[in-house]
């Protein structure tokens, strides 16, 4: 398959998270909208890679950063979603409006 | 042939799981539709030639971040859903249309190998484990990628189990 095929499914994954980031009123959503993103982004890491000309594996290496720091902000992002519900009671976003008044 | 099958199956899987977990009303039935999305891309690792990183996508994605977000669900209350997409349609559409122009200008420009040019993809475990430990390559950012994930996993701890109340943000 082509180059442009790859990132083609790549623009559709990051497309599908970021409506999923912008319109669900849910905390669980918007982290499984950042995983699509993170994930279409390592699509085209290792897609620019396979199609370079040469042999190196720059591109799968920062792919392999990603998914190191997709784990490490996983961890983090659900830690203070835990939080934020034992606070709030609530895990919708527009309800965290203590900074308003 | 079958690469190009197989291309097919891994891209319908992922696109199409990730609709549904767009779409779904249900956060148990999104997150498992999820799952379908990392196997999927983890397909189209493999046809790119990447078999270390489609594991790794699979132990830390479907293995581990998933599990989290299950985790997530269980002990947070499901909310009523509501969903705002009509207001942002036209700016993810126009967006889209944008993106999905300019990659297909991308794609057939000379300094990237065309498809049929392509060689064979070889065994990428051992090229990527001298890379990362060479000094002047990739060693600092792989040391320092351990000390982030020890931050984070201490951070992870300490937030979830410290309780704050209200009276202390107020």
């Amino acid at each position: 398959m082509s180059l442009a095929a790859y990132l083609t499914v790549a623009t559709c994954l990051f497309i599908i998270g970021l409506v999923m980031v912008a319109a669900r009123r849910n905390l669980i959503y918007v982290l499984m909208g950042l995983e699509l993103i993170l994930n279409a982004a390592n699509i085209n890491f290792v897609a620019f890679n396979r199609f370079q000309p040469g042999t190196a594996l720059d591109g799968q290496i920062a792919s392999i950063f990603v998914i190191i720091l997709a784990a490490a902000e996983a961890a983090v992002a659900l830690a203070i979603v835990l939080n934020a519900h034992a606070l709030f009671d609530t895990i919708r976003p527009d309800d965290y409006d203590t900074m308003k008044d | 042939m079958g690469e190009i099958l197989s291309f097919w199956f891994f891209a319908t899987l992922s696109v199409g799981c990730a609709l549904l977990s767009l779409f779904h009303k249900n956060v148990v039935h999104s997150a498992f539709a999820l799952m379908g999305t990392l196997v999927g891309v983890a397909g189209l690792f493999l046809l790119l030639g990447a078999d270390f990183l489609a594991m790794t996508q699979i132990l830390v994605y479907a293995g581990g971040i998933l599990i989290l977000i299950l985790f997530g669900l269980m002990l947070t209350r499901p909310e009523p859903e509501e969903r705002k997409l009509g207001r942002i349609w036209g700016g993810i559409g126009i967006l889209g249309a944008g993106t999905l122009l300019f990659v297909e200008r991308v794609g057939d420009k000379p300094w990237f190998v065309q498809a049929k040019d392509l060689a064979s993809p070889e065994p990428t475990v051992r090229e990527i484990g001298l890379e990362l430990l060479r000094r002047d390559s990739w060693l600092f950012a792989f040391e320092f990628a351990s000390i982030i994930l020890l931050a984070a996993l201490v951070a992870a701890a300490f937030i979830a189990r410290r309780r704050f109340n209200r009276e202390e943000i107020e």
